[in-house]
C-alpha cells in the first residue's frame, strides 16, 4: 500500500459517501452543501490522476461558479421548496424509492461487469503508451503543453465552445427576464 | 500506482448515485444536481484515460471542455428552474404538467 493509493482510497470514499449523503438527505439546503464536498474530492481524485490543471479549473468553476448558481436557484425559489422535501416519506427505503434504488443497483452491476470485463488497464493503446514513455509522470508540468495544444490542435472545438457558452448564457438572461415587457 | 479500474469503478459509482437522484427525486434542484454528478463522473473518466496521452493531451482537453459545457447546462437550467417557479409556485416535476395556454 503505498501512500498514493491510500490518499485515492481516502478520496473516492468521501466523495462517494457525501453523494450517497446528498441524494438521501431529506434538507436541500444540506444536500447542496455536501454535494461541494463530493467535489472537493473529486478535485483531489483528478489530481491523483495527474490533471492538476482540471483539477484547479473543477474547483474554480464547479465550487466556485455551479453551487453558488444553484444556492441562487434555492433562495430564490422560495418555502414551497423545502415543503416538497418534508412531505416526502421519513424512511429511506420507501415503496416510492424502491423502483429508483432498483434501477441504480442494477445497473451498477452492468457497469461493473462492462469495467471488469473491459480490462481496460490492458488495452492495446495503453500498453502502446506506456512502452512509448507517452504515460504522464508524476513529475511531468503539463499546463504548457495543455496551453499549445488548446491554442494548436484543438483551435475548433474551443471556440465553437465559446461560442455555445456565449449563446447558453444570452438564453439564460433572455429566459429569466421579466415577462410582459417584451 | 492507481490502476484504471480502480477510477472506472468509482465513476460507475457515482454515476449510479446521479442515476437514483434523477429518478426518484421530487425536486428540480436535486434533480440537477444528480445530472452534475454524472457528468462529473464522465468527467473523472476522461481525466483517468488522459494520463495516457501526454503529447496531444485529449483526455484533460475535453475533460476541460465538459466542465465549461457543464456550467452552460447549469445557467438555463437554472433560468428554467426560475421561470417555472414563477409561473407554478412549485418546482416539483411531477405538478409540471401543463403547457403555456
Amino acid at each position: 500500500m503505498t501512500l498514493v493509493r491510500v490518499l485515492f482510497y481516502f478520496l473516492s470514499f468521501i466523495a462517494i459517501v457525501s453523494a450517497l449523503y446528498a441524494a438521501s438527505s431529506k434538507n436541500l439546503v444540506r444536500s447542496i452543501f455536501v454535494f461541494f464536498v463530493t467535489l472537493f474530492a473529486l478535485a483531489g481524485l483528478y489530481v491523483l490522476a495527474l490533471a492538476d490543471f482540471v483539477a484547479v479549473t473543477q474547483i474554480v468553476i464547479y465550487v466556485g461558479g455551479i453551487l453558488v448558481l444553484i444556492l441562487f436557484a434555492f433562495m430564490l425559489s422560495g418555502k414551497e421548496t423545502l415543503n416538497v422535501i418534508k412531505q416526502q416519506n421519513s424512511r429511506i427505503i420507501s415503496l416510492k424509492t424502491l423502483p429508483a434504488i432498483l434501477l441504480a443497483a442494477l445497473f451498477f452491476i452492468v457497469l461493473l461487469n462492462v469495467v471488469l470485463k473491459a480490462d481496460a488497464d490492458n488495452l492495446p493503446w495503453i500498453r502502446e503508451s506506456i512502452s512509448l514513455k507517452n504515460e504522464i509522470t508524476p513529475n511531468a508540468i503539463m499546463i504548457d503543453n495543455i496551453g499549445v495544444n488548446l491554442m494548436t490542435r484543438y483551435l475548433l472545438p474551443f471556440e465553437a465552445i465559446s461560442i455555445l457558452l456565449l449563446m447558453a448564457l444570452v438564453g439564460a438572461a433572455h429566459l429569466s427576464r421579466k415577462e410582459g415587457k417584451a | 500506482m492507481i490502476t484504471l479500474t480502480d477510477f472506472l469503478v468509482v465513476s460507475a459509482v457515482l454515476f449510479c448515485i446521479g442515476l437514483y437522484m434523477i429518478v426518484s427525486k421530487r425536486n428540480a434542484i436535486q434533480i440537477l444536481i444528480g445530472i452534475e454528478l454524472i457528468l462529473n463522473a464522465a468527467i473523472l473518466n476522461l481525466v483517468a484515460f488522459g494520463k495516457y496521452d501526454k503529447v496531444n493531451n485529449s483526455g484533460q482537453i475535453f475533460a476541460l471542455f465538459a466542465i465549461v459545457l457543464a456550467a452552460a447546462t447549469t445557467a438555463v437550467a437554472l433560468a428554467i428552474i426560475l421561470n417555472v417557479y414563477r409561473r407554478y409556485k412549485t418546482i416539483d416535476p411531477n405538478d409540471i404538467n401543463k403547457l403555456r395556454d
